[in-house]
């Protein structure tokens, strides 16, 4: 029951036709001077429409997503509000903010540190883009391997941005982090004799890709979240953070949350802050779909930003090459990176494998738009273009059986809409993935905020202005757990003065002054869809 | 001029273009969700749905966000099931003893009705793993629940009232500590780290400039 349009299926063909001639064919890499000028051209990025350059806030003068813009010089919920912190509703050493993954492993590390932990989050624990995160997680642990070339490539693929502190903390801390999740009980691919299966992902160097099947994030996800639980550590679901509470000398010293329920708000006291909040992709910047969560609306940024954290490439945004084209259920839902270093070719509408496949995701993603933009190569889908992922030469490369056994979650994702990607190909066009920058941290995950931590997406620096596939999963453990202990062991000793939300007012009283009067209230927490309803 | 479809949505009527999802239709008909929607793209078992087709007997059952709404859909949802996850210390366990039926007994009343199975949204044989899991073979479990997204649709129809989810994360969690074999070059490379065997070349890389680190970049041998 393929649902594909009489178009495609004549592009199908020709894609079959030209299938057998390509399937051992090695397609040559870009040049450096081609990149440069393909992401110039063709990526996201570099369309000067699609940003604004802030003009209050401690990143002033820095360029960063109109989207973003808006929340980030935008209205505190609390604005008018008068908030009583001499009624404390939690009490905790450490809070962390956010149940994803780095979240997760931020309160596992800080209850192992001996502090008493509350995670709060928006929707429920996992319910984040690490149990969406599909294709794996890098580590540098075989012998042909070393943290010093995964650095490398990450640094390269980062075009040289990475922050070097905060690079080095996640090549050497790669091998102990997969080391820490066997111990927790995730399940990676292995050899019969316990060698882990590793893949190469687009910029690496080596195999280095350790992945759970096809859902390697989900896997984390629900063994860190049984942990926590295991631990007794509690979780506030529902009851997003709104803005931090500072002390009085400006340490981080707790949060108000929204309860999503009552509508109230709750006022929690903690020694030490851990923002674990995420991406922004339902930002939807210059109006791309996403791969992300329906809770990654950048919340942590604003926060931080208004207590006064700066921010680090924040215009860095990653644009995954292959999100779903079609059908419409699954616009913009990922296509793993992993159905690509298994061997599927990206192809055009007549049958030409026009790239080599494992390119950079920045890269990937400006040739595939010019492609079907510039070069008109594309396959009409729904209300744009896309392209081609030939995903049966997988099978035909490797054996009848590996798309079940090495991406048995994209067959199924697909099987559900009538489509089976082992005889047919899939069309693809490039979706908001990930957010490059984010809160500038030191190498214990501190921000420029005494006692206010972060972890994972939200905090930028670590990749650079580009992310290889499978170190974002690494950096929500590596920096989670940092994170987590740093946090607890300074839990121990810090002393805070009296609560205040007079950083809040202080940034009201700078967006007047910058003559910003905007009614947009920040942080989002939530986006709103009406799929095309004009009357109800 | 789009095809809609008439449905009920926790017990209102709406007409709503038949392309969409469960979950977009209710969005399109004006719900604000907050409960129920997490990744909206059927991996965390947030949107579990109950549904039956106007006038019809059969209770079906679906992930909101995976499914397409069909002329006479009435549905409701499953936002939070309670289930009865264990506490365990994962260092603790031993896979010699029959853990998972001491922690979750009630898999032995497993009555074999299939129910679980033909709920499972992701199309999982979940009454083979908990039958694998009654015979000790944890891996068999893992390996059959791997896809489990915890959405729970499985345990809320269990006439023996079992939680599946919690059951297939254990035997996961047991066959990756304990009964998979350790993994070598792992320990290895995490005892030269902390041995600091790395730390002199990457104070060196951290030291260069982005011109060098391009050239060594651009120099780099790929593995095949």
């Amino acid at each position: 029951m393929s649902t594909f349009t009489q178009e495609m299926l004549d592009s199908m063909k020709l894609v079959e036709a030209t299938r057998a001639e390509r399937l051992h064919k090695e397609l040559p890499r870009f040049s450096a001077e081609e990149k440069d000028k393909l992401l110039k051209e063709f990526h996201p990025d570099y369309s000067a429409k699609g940003f604004t350059v802030l003009s209050t806030g401690p990143s002033k003068g820095s360029k960063v997503p109109n989207e973003l813009a808006v929340l980030l010089e935008g209205k505190s919920r609390l604005e008018g509000v008068k908030v009583d912190l001499g009624r404390i509703d939690y009490e905790t050493d450490v809070l962390v903010i956010g149940g994803g993954g780095a979240g997760a492993a931020a309160a596992i590390e800080a209850h192992n540190g001996g502090a008493g932990v509350l995670v709060v989050t928006k929707l429920r624990m996992g319910e984040a883009n690490t149990m969406m995160a599909e294709g794996g997680i890098q580590a540098a642990d075989k012998a042909n391997d070393s943290p010093v070339t995964h650095y490398l490539d990450a640094m390269g693929g980062g075009h040289y941005k990475n922050i070097p502190d905060l690079l080095e903390e996640l090549v050497e801390n790669g091998p102990l982090a997969i080391e820490w999740l066997s111990r927790l009980g995730v399940l990676f691919d292995k050899e019969a004799d316990g060698t882990m299966v590793t893949t190469h992902g687009g910029g690496t160097s080596r195999k280095r890709m350790h992945a759970c099947k096809d859902v390697t994030g989900a896997e984390i996800m629900r063994v860190l979240r049984d942990e926590v639980q295991n631990l007794g550590i509690p979780v506030l679901d529902y009851a997003p953070a709104i803005e931090l509470i500072k002390d009085t000398e400006g340490k981080a010293a707790g949060a108000v949350l929204l309860d999503l329920d009552s509508n109230e708000l709750l006022v929690v006291r903690a020694r030490t802050v851990i923002l674990a909040t995420g991406g922004a992709g339902r930002l939807h910047y210059q109006g791309f779909p996403t791969s992300n969560h329906y809770g990654a609306t950048a919340d942590g940024l604003v926060l931080a930003y208004r207590a006064g954290a700066r921010l680090i490439y924040a215009d860095a945004i990653q644009y995954h090459p292959t999100g779903v084209a079609f059908p419409a259920q699954i616009y913009g839902a990922l296509v793993t990176e992993k159905v690509r270093s298994v061997g599927a070719q990206l192809v055009n509408s007549k049958g030409v494998a026009f790239m080599n496949p494992l390119e950079t995701r920045d890269v990937a993603a400006a040739s595939i738009i010019r492609e079907c933009t510039a070069r008109g190569n594309g396959v009409k889908a729904l209300d744009g273009v896309a392209l081609w992922l030939d995903t049966p030469m997988i099978d035909m490369l490797h054996g009848a059986g590996t798309i079940e056994k090495r991406i048995p979650g994209m067959l199924r994702m697909y099987q559900k809409f009538g489509i089976d990607l082992r005889k047919e190909p899939i069309l693809v066009y490039p979706t908001l993935h990930y957010q490059n920058g984010g809160i500038l941290i030191n190498k214990d995950a501190e921000t420029e905020i005494p006692d206010l931590f972060v972890a994972g997406e939200a905090v930028g620096g670590i990749h650079g202005t580009n992310r290889l596939m499978g170190n974002s999963l690494l950096d929500i453990i590596v920096f989670g757990r940092i994170a987590g202990e740093k946090a607890a062991a300074r839990a121990k000793t810090v002393t805070h003065g009296a609560l205040s939300l007079d950083h809040v007012a202080a940034f009201a009283t700078e967006r007047e002054a910058a003559g910003i009067h905007t009614e947009t209230l920040s942080p989002k927490l939530l986006p709103t869809y009406t799929h095309g309803r004009k009357t109800r | 001029m789009e095809e809609m479809v008439h449905v009920t949505l926790l017990g209102k009527r709406y007409t709503v273009p038949a392309s969409l999802t469960i979950m977009d239709a209710m969005e399109y008909a004006g719900f604000k969700l907050i409960r129920g929607c997490g990744c909206r793209s059927g991996f965390c078992g947030a949107c579990a749905v109950v549904y039956r087709m106007l006038g019809k007997t059969e209770i079906k059952v679906a992930l909101a966000c995976q499914t397409k709404v069909e002329e006479g859909m009435c549905v409701g949802r499953l936002e939070s099931y309670p289930v009865n996850k264990r506490r365990y210390n994962v260092d603790e366990l031993s896979r010699d003893e029959n853990i998972v039926g001491h922690l979750y007994p009630e898999i032995y009343s497993c009555i074999g009705c299939n129910t679980c199975t033909k709920g499972c949204p992701q199309g999982l044989n979940v009454m083979q793993y908990i039958a694998a899991a009654q015979r000790g073979n944890y891996k068999k479990c893992a390996e059959l629940s791997f896809d489990c997204v915890g959405c729970n649709i499985c345990a809320s129809r269990c006439p023996a009232q079992i939680t599946h989810s919690a059951v297939g994360l254990l035997a996961r969690r047991l066959t990756a500590k304990y009964i998979e074999p350790p993994c070598a070059h792992l320990e290895e490379r995490v005892a030269e780290i902390k041995s600091g065997r790395f730390d002199a070349d990457l104070a060196k890389l951290k030291a260069l400039p982005a011109e060098a680190l391009q050239t060594m970049y651009n120099a780099r041998v790929i593995e095949k």
